[in-house]
């Protein structure tokens, strides 16, 4: 039986509890994936005897007393079986753990190290970003195979032979289950940002025709992210990232038109921001600025995502304030399309002159060659100069890459009405 | 999906004005309150004074009535809500069975209402709503 079978009360009991007590077993056994299949073993006995005696008043220390008497009995079998003096040492060590534990509340993490440690280890930089990515939904975030192959639109035995590689990997590299230190921590950091914000970023890519499933990835990873945020609540780029997180899913229902056709952030109708979210991120940015320092790259993009945020019309955006954000972002994680998105906000700011030098430089960019945002711009601005020849060019060099059929006519009228010798309109 | 957990304290309908939980029941709901947000499913929470310190405005025959708090026929009053973030509703009252009520409380689950629970002729005359939770939102500046 699996845990998806299961009763949806107690299944409710596992989905809370289950992370804090895989990331408990992993301290005790040192292998996440032996952590699991315990766990999974003391949900098992739940949903045998928890419909009879009834949800226990507190369902995790039950869970977790549970898994860790057969931590302790799996270990004494070792000991029997191999007899060697360290391993039944361990074995003793971790009765008299039991013994002195098991009237307190079986939960001991007060500081949350166990699950810090446990996800610093999903997404281990050992393990491919898609291993980082499903072993992560799987062990802290609770979700099941399928609902993870569903998901990502992937097959269920690639999820289920991605964790299961991920788990051997881990234990053959020897990873040990541990909260990294001092100038480790900012790089291993990285890695379990990069995996939230990749799941964050699947779920954002969904549209309405997806299996639910795909949309709740933006609230998988802004829970992941969350969790994090309490746990490491002095690291400015967790809070960088949640504030991202919060401020780009409040746009969710504003991105995409009725016939499912995308809508730029400024052609958006802003009543359909969802303001909790809004508030949330502009909450998350202050501790990210707070702690002192130069913003990194996950504060910067919220940063930037709260200037559109704050703005109730898009004439209102503090396009300055935007150019130099995207400036400081340029230096810290350069790439052509942050190099784009900086000469938009620099014609906005400071006139489209300004923006079509910053764009003129990219043309030969080989990975921008197949976007159609790149000459979308440069056609805009060239227009707004009264370049018009060069602009209709652009218009319908864009119009020939995208894919979007709505958006390749908009492009084709704009070069259409640039042909025709007429200005455009201010956006 | 969004879920709010209404708190309703027996005897909060006829609370005076000014009336706080003692320090004892603040600092176990503290923890209750770290709890949701160490989950990553708290979205946002509030107390609210009691009644004797609000009104009410009914409408017979369809004018407004103000009426001044405390109300003698509300036996059952709101004294806080939570909205948290879960993926079903027994997840919410799981979480609801965890607050540390007392014998004189009862927390209440309630989902929210998202615009595509609506059917079409409902959420057309809805069309709007957005628009004014977005610009009471808006309002509150920052």
């Amino acid at each position: 039986m699996t845990p998806s079978d299961a009763h949806p009360a107690i299944e409710a009991v596992w989905r809370i509890e289950s992370a804090r007590i895989i990331a408990g077993l992993a301290r005790i056994v040192r292998d996440v994936g032996l952590a699991e299949e315990l766990a999974q073993d003391a949900f098992v006995i739940a949903l045998e005897r928890w419909p009879e005696s009834g949800v226990p008043d507190n369902p995790g220390a039950w869970l977790m007393a549970t898994a860790k008497h057969r931590a302790i009995d799996l270990l004494r079998r070792k000991s029997r079986l191999e007899r060697k003096h360290e391993e039944l040492g361990r074995e003793l060590e971790a009765e008299q753990e039991m013994a002195v534990q098991e009237t307190e509340a079986a939960i001991d993490d007060p500081v949350g190290d166990d699950l810090v440690s446990l996800m610093f280890t999903t997404c281990h930089p050992v393990l491919s970003p898609e291993a980082r990515v499903a072993l992560t939904l799987r062990l802290v975030g609770g979700l099941t195979t399928p609902e993870i192959a569903r998901a990502f639109l992937v097959p269920e035995s690639t999820v289920a032979q991605r964790i299961v590689r991920a788990k051997r990997t881990l234990s053959e590299a020897r990873v040990p289950f541990e909260v990294p230190r001092g100038n480790e921590l900012a790089a291993r950091l990285s890695s379990v940002l990069e995996a939230i914000y990749l799941i964050f970023n699947e779920g954002y890519s969904a549209t309405s025709g997806d299996d639910w499933l795909r949309p709740a990835l933006c609230e998988d990873a802004l829970r992941l992210g969350r969790i994090l945020a309490e746990l490491l609540p002095l690291e400015p780029e967790v809070h960088g990232l949640v504030g991202l997180m919060e401020i780009t899913g409040s746009r969710v229902k504003a991105r995409v038109g009725p016939s499912g056709e995308p809508i730029l952030l400024l052609d958006q109708n802003r009543a359909r921001w969802d303001q909790l979210l809004i508030q949330r991120g502009l909450a998350a940015l202050e501790p990210a600025e707070a702690l002192g320092g130069a913003l990194g790259p996950y504060a910067l993009q919220a940063a930037i995502a709260a200037c559109h945020a704050r703005a109730h019309k898009p004439g209102e955006t503090d396009w300055g304030r935007i150019a130099a954000l995207y400036d400081a972002l340029a230096q810290l994680a350069p790439s052509p399309v942050v190099e784009l998105n900086r000469a938009v906000a620099m014609a906005m700011a400071f006139g489209p002159a300004a923006g079509l030098e910053l764009v003129d430089a990219l043309t030969s960019e080989p990975s921008l060659q197949a976007y159609h945002l790149l000459p979308s711009v440069r056609g805009d601005l060239l227009a707004k100069l009264g370049r018009l020849a060069e602009a209709s060019a652009e218009f319908e060099r864009a119009a020939s890459l995208t894919r979007n059929a709505r958006e390749r006519t908009m492009l084709l009228e704009r070069a259409a009405a640039c042909g025709s010798g007429s200005r455009p309109s201010q956006a | 999906m969004r879920f709010m957990m209404l708190m309703i304290p027996k005897g909060y309908d006829i609370a005076e004005p000014g009336t706080l939980p003692d320090a004892k029941a603040v600092a176990a709901m503290m923890k209750f309150n770290e709890s949701l947000q160490q989950a990553g499913v708290l979205l946002a929470l509030d107390g609210l004074h009691p009644p004797s310190m609000g009104a009410r405005v009914s409408f017979p025959g369809g004018k407004p009535k103000v009426t001044d708090g405390p109300f003698s026929e509300a036996k059952e009053v709101v004294g806080g809500y939570w909205m948290i973030q879960v993926k079903s509703k027994e997840e919410a009252i799981e979480w609801a069975r965890r607050c540390p009520g007392s014998e004189n409380e009862v927390v209440e689950v309630r989902q929210v209402q998202e615009m595509s629970d609506f059917p079409p002729d409902v959420a057309e005359a809805a069309a709007g709503f957005a628009d004014l939770q977005a610009h009471s939102g808006q309002n509150k500046g920052s």
